[in-house]
């Protein structure tokens, strides 16, 4: 296996910042507040290397700064300091040295996000092919029946109902939004899919199937994957290792199964002990 | 200066073109920097005129920017010299523009504002179309967010236009746009053509004349100079495609009731026995051609 994504010391602060931000939050404060400034430091000190076709678990509780990590990483924020590097084939790309263009560019073919709420990965007025349509479509010229072809086949592949590809995601059930969603972010076949909780929200059986879903998007395409989620279930059934975060800092990395069954950091301890 | 603009005021009060001098200066800054930036929405500040904003304020000050007294205008709305806002229009310019000749005869006109049409007849190098615009930005209909809009134009990022054609192939299995055909200027910005018909898209490609575009309400200045390229936005198997004048009856192109012509772009109306017509919308070209055939027979 190689390295695809190495994330080195990523931090976010929002708000002005000071000298003193770092030193007085994280975890063995218990605060993600400057009391000098009044700062939140979202994220700090990020580092982490996801492999090749591997599944990045990402755990913890709100305001931890997982979703945080992933909004960076897509560019949906612009981070405070720290690097990302992207490996490809033939070099490596510093991502937040992009400009704006290439960033864009780099997020409609490198890329693919799913976020939790489906209204903020697609145009829910809009049918669910020409939501996948939108993210094939580069500047240049574009044919339609390729457009078709291909949105027909990415839906038959996520489990949608091709017979409704025409209709709008608005009335389309909660699982199959996601399903739809799921299926734009795969549309240009990008090689790392940034998955924020993606199931919270949908009924049991549902999660399952989409977990399923993924799991199975995985094996067949050999894609790497960061999953955000607060849900230990999700981690255990998806990911390979996981990052434990607290107050924006990751407090414990490793084989998902040791950290389920043997976690050495307190706050682990206490999240699976709550969870079993 | 002002002993100068004070003897040039006309008997209304205002002096030459109805502007002030540096109205006008910023009005052809403004043309100016469409010109060299083509398809680009460039701001300027729209005066007051003594007409509505809608109403072709835009044009009117394009075209009062840049007139002269040696000038010859032909004012046209939806192809006719004598529609109502054309009439308007005419009226205060002859009012406000001492010295300009006005026209019908398109060859004629140094200068040409219209309203929804582009004649039919190709314009030369020495003529400059100015056409009113009531909605300037072509994503206005995807994107409501003004400053996302800009970001768009400025990256070219025009993939929500096409999932609009998708959506209308989709639905109607035709791009079913019949006006303001979104159309990319020069490989980059694409621009609303203002309201012609698709019929008029493919004059804007590679034109020998300037074509600007000023929209009042909405405060701004766009322009296709000579020989840009103007692509419509099209699927590569999906052609674009201009109004079809065949008469599904015969198969053959309608032709213009009352000169004949078949080449021409057609109104289609009534008359008062409720017969159905269609006549050249360009009322210049089809009185030329009329007078053409008459000289002939």
């Amino acid at each position: 296996m190689s390295v695809l994504l190495e994330v080195e010391d990523l931090a976010r602060i929002h708000g002005r910042g000071c000298d003193r931000c770092l030193e007085v939050t994280g975890p063995e404060h218990g605060t993600n507040r400057c009391r000098f400034c009044g700062s939140v430091v979202a994220l700090r000190g990020a580092s982490f290397a996801l492999e090749r076709g591997e599944v990045l678990g990402v755990i913890g509780e709100s305001g931890s700064g997982k979703s945080t990590l992933v909004r960076l990483l897509c560019f949906d924020e612009p981070a405070s300091s720290g690097r990302a590097l992207f490996h490809e084939a033939d070099r490596v790309v510093d991502l937040f040295a992009l400009d704006a263009a290439r960033r864009r560019a780099f997020r409609d073919t490198r890329l693919g996000v799913v976020y939790q709420n489906p209204m903020l990965g697609l145009a829910l007025s809009i049918s669910a092919g020409g939501n996948i349509a939108e993210r094939l479509i580069a500047a240049e010229r574009v044919r339609y029946a390729f457009l078709r072809e291909r949105a027909r086949a990415l839906l038959e592949r996520t489990g949608v109902p091709v017979a409704r590809m025409d209709e709008p995601p608005a009335r389309f059930s909660g699982g199959m939004q996601q399903r739809v969603q799921i299926a734009k972010a795969l549309a240009t076949e990008p090689p790392l899919l940034l998955l924020d909780e993606i199931t919270t929200g949908l009924d049991l059986s549902v999660q399952a199937r989409i977990l399923d879903l993924v799991l199975e998007l995985q094996e067949q395409l050999a894609v790497s994957m960061l999953v955000v989620t607060h849900d230990l279930g999700v981690v255990r059934h998806l990911a390979s290792r996981t990052l434990v975060m607290r107050h924006g800092a990751i407090v414990e990395a490793g084989l998902t199964d040791q950290i389920l069954e043997d976690p050495s950091h307190p706050y682990t301890q206490e999240l699976v002990s709550a969870a079993l | 200066m002002r002993q100068r603009s004070a003897d040039a005021l006309l008997p209304l009060g205002h002096g030459f073109g109805y502007l002030d001098e540096d109205a006008k200066r910023e009005l052809r800054r403004a043309i100016f920097k469409a010109v060299c930036v083509p398809g680009h929405q460039t701001p300027y500040g729209s005066r007051e005129l003594p007409i509505a904003r809608g109403f072709g304020t835009g044009g009117l000050q394009i075209t009062l920017a840049l007139i002269g007294p040696e000038d010859v205008l032909k004012v046209i709305d939806q192809g006719s010299d004598d529609s109502v806002n054309a009439a308007n229009l005419r009226r205060l310019f002859l009012a406000t523009c001492p010295g300009v000749r006005e026209t019908r005869r398109t060859q004629e006109a140094s200068l040409i504002q219209t309203r929804h049409r582009i004649p039919e007849r190709p314009l030369r190098a020495d003529q400059i179309l100015i056409l009113q615009v009531p909605y300037p930005d072509p994503l206005v209909v995807v994107e409501p967010n003004e400053s996302k809009r800009r970001l768009m134009h400025g990256r070219a990022d025009y993939a929500k236009l096409w999932v609009k054609l998708y959506e209308g192939m989709v639905t109607f299995s035709e791009i079913t746009i019949s006006h303001r055909y979104p159309t990319r200027i020069a490989g980059h910005y694409v621009i609303d053509p203002s309201p012609i018909p698709r019929f008029d898209v493919p004059k804007l490609h590679r034109a020998d004349c300037l074509y600007l575009f000023g929209a009042g309400r909405e405060k701004r200045i766009y322009a296709v100079p000579p020989h840009t390229t103007a692509e419509p936005l099209t699927f590569e198997d999906v052609p674009f495609r201009v109004e079809d004048f065949t008469d599904p009856a015969t198969g053959r192109r309608r032709a213009c009731s009352r000169c004949g012509s078949t080449t021409s772009f057609l109104d289609e109306f009534f008359d008062e026995t409720g017969a159905r017509l269609f006549q050249c919308s360009d009322t210049a070209f089809c009185d030329e051609e009329l007078a053409g055939r008459g000289a002939a027979a």
